[in-house]
């Protein structure tokens, strides 16, 4: 008894420490609905300029001095991220954010490593908590008391802010409809501002009172980020009482899970994540989300399908693009392939999130399960490519059938956490399965029959297979589930009235795009001669993001700009530069900056202003 | 009309990169490929660099091999197998090298190694530990310098014999690595000691352990002795926790790879004192070859190496050793060189097997202690990695045959 005892109590810190990261990010969503990548990247940073901080100024006072004016500082820090960046955006996608938020992060992942060195730090214990309590004759560190105090103290705190000041007056207002606080003449730009501080404090605190736990090291923002993502979802957006009790049932779980499922953690809280969200679509104390005013950005161009001129100038085009293996090297049709490869994954994600308006965090799932579907008729069964070619997206369909079903149920910021949830899941899948997928070292010797084998006929057979797939997801989104896709996405009351099945509907746009992924996938797999559990991972999914945020997610074919875009700028760029995610990143806030419609939807918005054939 | 552009787009930065794409002229050096996790494992690669670094510069100071400066083209490979294959194929395809070093990750040299066997070029994997590169996936392209998982579990599984613990508890992170290295350490000391029994395990994910769970879990199942395989941050965390709620009071810890630098200096004053460890301690290696290498690597960087700058210095000593001893740049005969080849390193004289591409370089077996506030190593021994690995005659077996 005494000893589950113990473990309550330990899981109860971890939740403290847990709480102290995700709350800062459950109020930024909650409000602002910046679904924040760089909260991780700000917790990093506390702990840092703690770090710092700490050591310099040795006394007692200047240890808990040191860790408030960190996080004070990065708050700074975030505030000005806030209003140099954020702001700039806050009319287009919301998803936009997310990508800038993300080349902040990428940022800061080689700054701390150019300020700080390469090695891991080793932060100070806390005067006066050094040592342990003696709990029914267990330690227990007294540091850990500190926390528990502190995660629910910081709860009532934020709470009170929240319930009894103007302010908070005005954030749960904005928090359920933005647009009215704004009509009201609530200065919006303050209140974001003031909010998305408030939120980088806190983040940059709980980083900073891990001090005395961990080693400081520039992997921090990684460890932490999707687990507090997914503590805030299984809580319920914008609802940091909900964020709270997550972070307690989580943490709990793990503790006690571990006695009997040693290897549990790896992937608990995604599946905590997609029993909560199936069972109850909006977390756990979350409200359904208030329907959503015309997005904007999105429908300002009318999508209409080529003219015979234009589908003569893309026959042209591509027969050009199949003249390079007459000057290009191997080195070059290899990432020619690549390139084309992620054309047709940025191509099969926005037929759903630009058509469907379904934002799936977990695409790279279908792109990874065809990469195994293909690798395994390899090596499981002898078969030869072609063969693999088929396997690979029939796997990949069949995923995406069975987990679109459940997504298809939610909609918003839950629907993208739940297709991350089963994205994490087939990815933990892939990493113990060991007999079968290799576990971490992957299944290796997956090349090519000797008809494709030469790196030229490779590509032949790529920009083959990639102009077809993207052509057929042309002429579903042309179709009229095409168009009754779109229906849904822009207004699903009345779509529905007109007879349109939205679960039905999107459950086939999902499988159709999880199709195409595998396809792309399938390729890759063979591209590389490889595959790994990465080709699952959440990097990837955000790097598909990424591409058709950049190409336009608002027009019909912005992936394909924005995949040849991101994908070449980043093998460029890690080939060429020493601090490749610095470079990168900036360069992604550059993008977004420049053409936040997507560099394709720029080009778009000047035709319609300056071409004088082009009827808007 | 936004396909079209679009395909002018892609067609455009195609054509930007046709433009790299112009083989190198002048044939004076031999240009060598190096492949490592620069940006995802700095604290490891860093010192790594300045090894390579520092030989490249003595081998070229000497005369090169064979009259011809070599060249090292280095990239980075961000931690990902794939970006590893895409580097490996622009380092040979583009770049002309003539032979792959390094690597870090078992799943990236993995798909190196694999990468190497389809195009034929050798590779000699530099740092990563899984025993599958030299045995079950082996092949005839691929080499590796540091000594492998199975041999570290075998030194250690050794001291850990002489112990007198009965009752064991394993923590390892939850990925091939730790689950192979549990795996050997409790197959060689079963072996050695039939009395002992495994009460607990545990198997955080890496880079993300929740310690304080770990250590409960841990301490409720009361052995007498623990095995440590976890590293870097993980490792940290657990050692705090487990001081501070005396998880390791009167039990013995055996830990791999804790001796490093890389993972032991960052603990501090807060280093356990007692752990059973394999390691690299860098001011207590009384050879001459070391002395030589620490006197020209503090000269050159005014900083103590790591056992990343050894194996980093290693590496390139032994691909110049090859590249001499084959007097040519072809695969196949770069191969028939290396294997059985001897070469000179700050740990002695190593060998890479012929039988399955592996080098006898050793580690260092000691104990942790506190010396003025910083975590060192005593009782030290150099264990060399010949007499850990089994026989020649029974790893062909182990290999696939190509």
């Amino acid at each position: 008894m005494t000893f589950f005892f113990n473990v309550f109590v330990t899981g109860l810190a971890s939740a403290s420490s847990l709480f102290l990261a995700a709350c800062g990010l459950s109020i930024i969503f909650g409000v602002t609905r910046i679904v924040n990548f760089s909260h991780g990247a700000f917790y990093m940073l506390g702990a840092y300029v703690g770090f710092t901080l700490t050591e310099r100024f040795s006394s007692d006072f200047g240890f808990w001095g040191g860790i408030v004016l960190a996080s004070v500082i990065v708050a700074g820090l975030g505030a000005l991220v806030e209003m140099t960046l954020l702001r700039r955006v806050y009319a287009a996608h919301e998803l936009l954010q997310l990508l800038l938020t993300f080349g902040v992060t990428l940022v800061v992942e080689d700054l701390v490593v150019l300020v700080w060195g390469p090695a891991d730090l080793l932060g100070r214990r806390a005067p006066g908590l050094k040592g342990a309590l003696s709990l029914f004759g267990q330690l227990f560190p007294t540091y850990d008391v500190l926390l528990i105090a502190l995660g629910p103290l910081t709860l009532i705190i934020v709470l009170l802010l929240l319930r009894r000041t103007r302010w908070g007056v005005l954030v749960r207002a904005a928090t359920q409809d933005r647009e009215m606080v704004a009509a009201l003449g609530v200065n919006q730009r303050w209140l974001f501002t003031s909010v998305f501080a408030l939120g980088i404090f806190l983040a940059a605190l709980g980083g900073a009172l891990e001090l005395p736990r961990e080693a400081v090291s520039h992997t921090m923002d990684l460890q932490i980020i999707t687990e507090v993502l997914v503590v805030v979802v299984i809580g319920g957006l914008g609802n940091v009482f909900g964020t709270f009790l997550a972070a307690i049932m989580v943490s709990e779980l793990n503790a006690f899970g571990i006695l009997v499922f040693p290897k549990i953690s790896l992937i608990l809280v995604f599946l905590v994540m997609a029993l909560v969200l199936v069972v109850r679509p909006w977390g756990l104390l979350g409200q359904p989300e208030a329907a959503t005013r015309a997005a904007s950005g999105l429908q300002i161009m009318r999508w209409r399908p080529l003219r015979s001129r234009d589908r003569l100038l893309v026959a042209i085009g591509i027969a050009a693009a199949a003249l390079l293996p007459l000057v290009a090297g191997d080195y070059l049709l290899a990432v020619a392939s690549e390139v084309l490869i992620f054309m047709l994954f940025a191509a099969s994600l926005q037929l759903l999130v630009g058509a469907g308006g379904l934002v799936s965090f977990g695409q790279a799932a279908y792109f990874g399960l065809g990469a195994y579907g293909a690798a395994l008729a390899l090596k499981q069964f002898n078969l030869p490519m072609a063969a693999g070619l088929v396997t690979g997206p029939v796997l990949g369909a069949f995923g995406a059938l069975v987990f679109g079903w459940f997504c298809v149920r939610l909609s918003g910021v839950y629907f993208a956490m739940l297709t991350l949830a089963f994205a994490q899941i087939v990815w933990s899948v892939a990493f113990q399965w060991t007999e079968v997928t290799g576990g971490d070292n992957g299944l290796i010797g997956v090349w090519p029959s000797a008809w494709a084998a030469t790196a030229s006929h490779f590509y032949w057979l790529t920009i083959a297979l990639v102009a077809v797939g993207i052509a057929l997801l042309r002429v579903i989104l042309f179709s009229p589930f095409g168009y009754a896709l779109r229906a849904l996405r822009d207004s699903e009351l009345r779509a529905e009235a007109i007879g349109l099945s939205r679960h039905r509907i999107q459950w086939i746009a999902f499988v159709l795009a999880g199709a195409f992924a595998a396809l792309a996938g399938a390729l890759y797999a063979f591209l590389k001669g490889s595959v790994f559990p990465d080709d699952l991972g959440i990097p990837l999914s955000i790097d598909g993001l990424a591409m058709i945020l950049l190409g336009g997610v608002g027009t019909v074919s912005g992936g394909i700009a924005g995949a040849a875009l991101y994908k070449s700028l980043s093998i460029w760029v890690i080939s060429q530069t020493e601090y490749s995610k610095l470079v990168l990143g900036l360069l992604i806030i550059v993008l977004v900056s420049l053409f936040p419609q997507g560099v394709l939807g720029a080009f778009a918005m000047w035709r319609i202003r300056h071409v004088v054939d082009a009827k808007p | 009309m936004k396909t079209v552009s679009a395909v002018f787009a892609g067609l455009m930065v195609l054509a930007g990169l046709a433009s790299l794409d112009v083989p190198a002229s002048a044939q004076e050096t031999i240009k060598i490929g190096e492949i490592n996790s620069y940006s995802r494992l700095p604290s490891f690669t860093e010192p790594y660099r300045k090894g390579w670094q520092l030989a490249l510069e003595e081998i070229n100071a000497a005369g090169g091999v064979d009259g011809k400066k070599l060249e090292v083209i280095s990239k980075d490979d961000g931690g990902k197998p794939a970006d590893a294959v895409t580097a490996a194929n622009e380092l040979v395809s583009k770049d002309g090298v003539v032979m792959l070093v390094g690597t870090f990750f078992s799943n990236i040299g993995l798909a190196v190694s694999d990468f190497a066997k389809q195009k034929k070029i050798f590779f000699l994997a530099a740092e990563p530990l899984t025993d599958a590169i030299t045995w079950s996936k082996g092949n005839r392209y691929t080499f590796r310098l540091r000594p492998a998982n199975y041999e570290q579990a075998a030194m250690l599984a050794e001291e850990a014999a002489k112990l007198p613990a009965k009752k064991w508890a394993t923590i390892a992170p939850n990925y091939e690595y730790g689950q192979s290295a549990v795996a050997v350490f409790k197959k060689l000391l079963s072996a050695k000691r039939p009395d002992i029994e495994w009460v607990g395990e545990q198997w955080p994910p890496q880079g993300k352990i929740d310690a304080g769970a770990v250590v409960e879990a841990i301490a409720r199942t009361e052995p007498d002795a623990i095995l440590n395989v976890t590293f870097g941050p993980d490792l940290v965390k657990l050692v705090r926790e487990g001081n501070t709620r005396g998880l390791f009071k009167g039990r013995s810890v055996v830990s791999f790879l804790t001796g490093e630098p890389e993972y032991l200096d960052p603990l501090k004053d807060e280093t356990p004192e007692g752990w059973i460890v394999t390691g690299y301690p860098w001011n207590a290696v009384a050879i001459p070859e070391h002395a030589a290498f620490l006197k020209a690597y503090q000269a050159k960087y005014h900083d103590y190496p790591r056992l990343g700058s050894v194996v980093g210095y290693s590496t390139l000593k032994a691909a110049a050793a090859i590249l001499a001893k084959a007097k040519s740049t072809n695969s196949e005969k770069l191969v028939d060189a290396a294997e059985g080849i001897s070469v000179d390193t700050p740990f002695g004289e190593v060998t890479f097997r012929k039988a399955d591409h592996q080098s006898t370089l050793g580690a260092f077996v000691g104990k942790t202690a506190l010396k003025e506030g910083k975590g060192v190593m005593v009782d030290v021994h150099y264990r060399d990695g010949a007499k850990y690995l089994p026989p020649e005659s029974e790893v062909k077996s182990m290999r696939p045959q190509d």
